[in-house]
């Protein structure tokens, strides 16, 4: 039979909260977990729940100086600077320093990044790489087990799990209690790799990041329209052209004008009215992800 | 009840970003202003950004809470040269729309908020006001789309510590679920038409229409709850999710009221009552994980403008 990809054991997890300091479900689990990490031990695994930006957790801020989540570039991982540097580019620093480098044998096998999103996007599993197999079998293990059917995957720049919707600086318990069962189910996913569980080939639906629409502006940069209440929380449901996207202040609807269908996602995000983005294209794909078991 | 009249109400104050995350009331007055309204019908409409820097860095306030900085108390105090921005503000729009119990100050405050709460549309009273009421009971009868709430904080002047205070009358026009720094097609168009029947209203009242006596149903702020805390102050617990999105939905005793991170559940003792802000974002600083009210219907007169 044909040789099996080999995965080495993930022997070290991190699980990473308050990487935004607003996002409050990662920071009351990871606090919750610095605590008694009992909920979190895996046989043959060291797992860390740690704060990755401290500063901003303490003032319920998403950050202080610049996003964290943007500060892990090359440039920023290798300058000097001390204390002059912006407060996350200096957390970066250290935070490559205890879980990375990345790429290194040194490096952690899995970090978990905690994220909530005022979206509607119910739980989100974003991978950097549409060839990362491990990940994709760990995301069909979990939609295995979980209850509820409200998990999306999608391809995008960076990792991590994101759970919404909820505002900012708010605690839900349902939001809470699904990214806590999400990392249970991921948690005993490696466990039982680790222990020599074969996974099988199997698919998974992924959507792949594609364009990034921002509001209509005018010519000072102010925003002139809002997420249509059409399209508002229809975060994984087909967009197609002409469906309405954008109202003005006065009521006018302005329509989706792309060539085809898309999923749009990460809709009416808090966050990303500074980035420019009211929402987030993507194409629905089935990936194959081989076979897997521990070397 | 003996009709009771009023003075004309020609002018009047609409403020957004008292809170500058709060976005439907910031964009509903930066559109009036882009518009430069000045005049709706006969009312002569004097549009306000409160918080212009919390609005720039779309934060609640910059220093302290600028809708706690006009009680009467905080109003007259001497500003020392490390006085916060926001008292600062709070006596410059006193000055502005005020002063707060003098002859010159505007005749209505309407002032907009949004909220992390399930609270939909919520008309704020600081303290009973039969003008006001009116305007509550007129809006209740138009807004067919969605039910609107009264609130009342029973505050005496002096200690009514709020922007529409500084107005002759004043309310607030709170609306949500909203996240913070994002603004909601469907929460701002239902901002929108509250404040159009407010303006309605206004005209009516100017061109002389009597309003009819009655009843108002309203909640009138009991105490507040906070969440389960441990000994170094962080909270141990979230909203039970069978009270979550609950606001105005009655409590009884034994109902769930927290769900603790271990899995216990905190169950309501007391008499039957009312939650509202219900985890509203803003109060998790102040200690407030929900506010709790009873129902009071209250009767009102008939009441027009005095000529």
């Amino acid at each position: 039979r044909p040789a099996l990809p080999v995965h080495r054991s993930a022997r070290r997890v991190a699980i990473f909260g308050g990487t935004h300091g607003n996002e409050m479900s990662g920071v009351m689990l990871v606090n919750l977990w610095v605590q008694n990490n009992t909920e979190v031990q895996r046989k043959g695994v060291e797992v860390q729940p740690f704060i990755t930006n401290p500063k901003a957790v303490e003032k319920c801020t998403r950050y202080v100086d610049t996003d964290l989540n943007r500060a892990f570039t090359p440039e920023n991982l290798s300058t000097l600077g001390g204390g002059d540097l912006p407060y996350e580019v200096r957390r970066a620093q250290e935070i490559n320093r205890m879980f990375g480098p990345k790429g290194s044998p040194e490096a952690y096998d899995v970090i978990f990044d905690l994220h909530n999103t005022t979206s509607n996007m119910g739980c989100t599993l974003l991978l950097e790489s549409s060839k990362d197999h491990f990940n994709l079998q760990m995301m069909n293990y979990i939609q295995a087990s979980v209850s509820n059917s409200n998990l999306y995957c999608v391809c995008c720049f960076f990792a991590g799990l994101e759970v919404g919707p909820q505002p900012q600086g708010v605690l839900r318990s349902n939001i809470f209690e699904s990214m806590r069962d999400i990392l249970k189910h991921a948690l005993d996913f490696i466990e039982l790799f680790n222990a020599g569980m074969e996974f099988p080939p199997c698919t998974v639906e992924v959507f792949r990041l594609s364009e990034r629409i921002d509001y209509p502006r005018d010519d000072n940069g102010n925003i002139i329209a809002m997420v249509h209440p059409n399209l508002q929380d229809c975060d994984w449901e087909p967009l197609n052209p002409g469906d309405p996207m954008f109202q003005t202040f006065d009521g006018k609807t302005i329509h989706y004008q792309g060539s085809g269908t898309v999923y749009p996602t990460f809709i009416n995000e808090a966050a990303y009215y500074e980035k420019q983005q009211a929402f987030a294209t993507t194409r629905r794909e089935s990936l194959v992800a081989s076979a897997i078991r521990k070397a | 009840m003996e009709h009771t009249s009023f003075p004309p109400l020609s002018r009047v104050a609409i403020c957004g970003g008292t809170h500058g995350n709060e976005l439907s009331g910031v964009y509903i007055v930066k559109e009036m202003q882009k518009q430069k309204v000045e005049k709706i019908g006969s009312v002569s409409v004097i549009s306000v950004l409160s918080n212009p820097p919390a609005i720039d860095v779309c934060r609640r306030y910059t220093e302290t809470d600028l809708n706690r900085c006009f009680s009467d108390a905080k109003l007259s105090s001497t500003l020392t040269d490390s006085a916060a921005y926001e008292m600062r503000r709070a006596h410059e729009l006193n000055a502005q729309l005020g002063p707060k119990g003098g002859e010159k100050a505007v005749d209505l405050i309407i002032d907009l908020h949004n909220t992390t709460s399930n609270m939909g549309v919520c008309l704020i009273l600081s303290y009973l006001d039969w003008l006001t009421l009116h305007i509550c009971k007129y809006i209740q009868t138009k807004m067919t789309s969605a039910p609107v709430t009264v609130m009342q904080l029973n505050d005496s002047n002096a200690d009514g510590y709020s922007l529409d205070m500084l107005g002759k009358h004043g309310f607030a026009i709170e609306v949500g679920p909203q996240p913070h720094g994002v603004l909601r097609a469907d929460i701002f168009n239902m901002m929108k038409r509250t404040l159009d029947f407010t303006t309605d209203w206004l005209q009516e009242f100017n061109d002389g229409h009597i309003f009819e006596g009655g009843e108002v149903e309203t909640y009138s702020f009991l105490r507040s709850v906070d969440y389960p805390r441990d000994a170094s102050g962080q909270i141990t617990a979230a909203i039970h999710p069978q009270l979550q999105d609950k606001d105005f939905t009655l409590l009884q005793p034994g109902d769930p009221m927290f769900l603790s991170f271990s899995g216990e559940t905190v169950k309501y003792e007391g008499e039957p009552v009312y939650p509202m802000f219900v985890n509203e974002c803003a109060y998790y600083e102040k200690k407030i994980a929900f506010h709790l009210a009873e129902k009071i219907t209250l009767k009102v007169p008939s009441i027009s403008v005095k000529n």
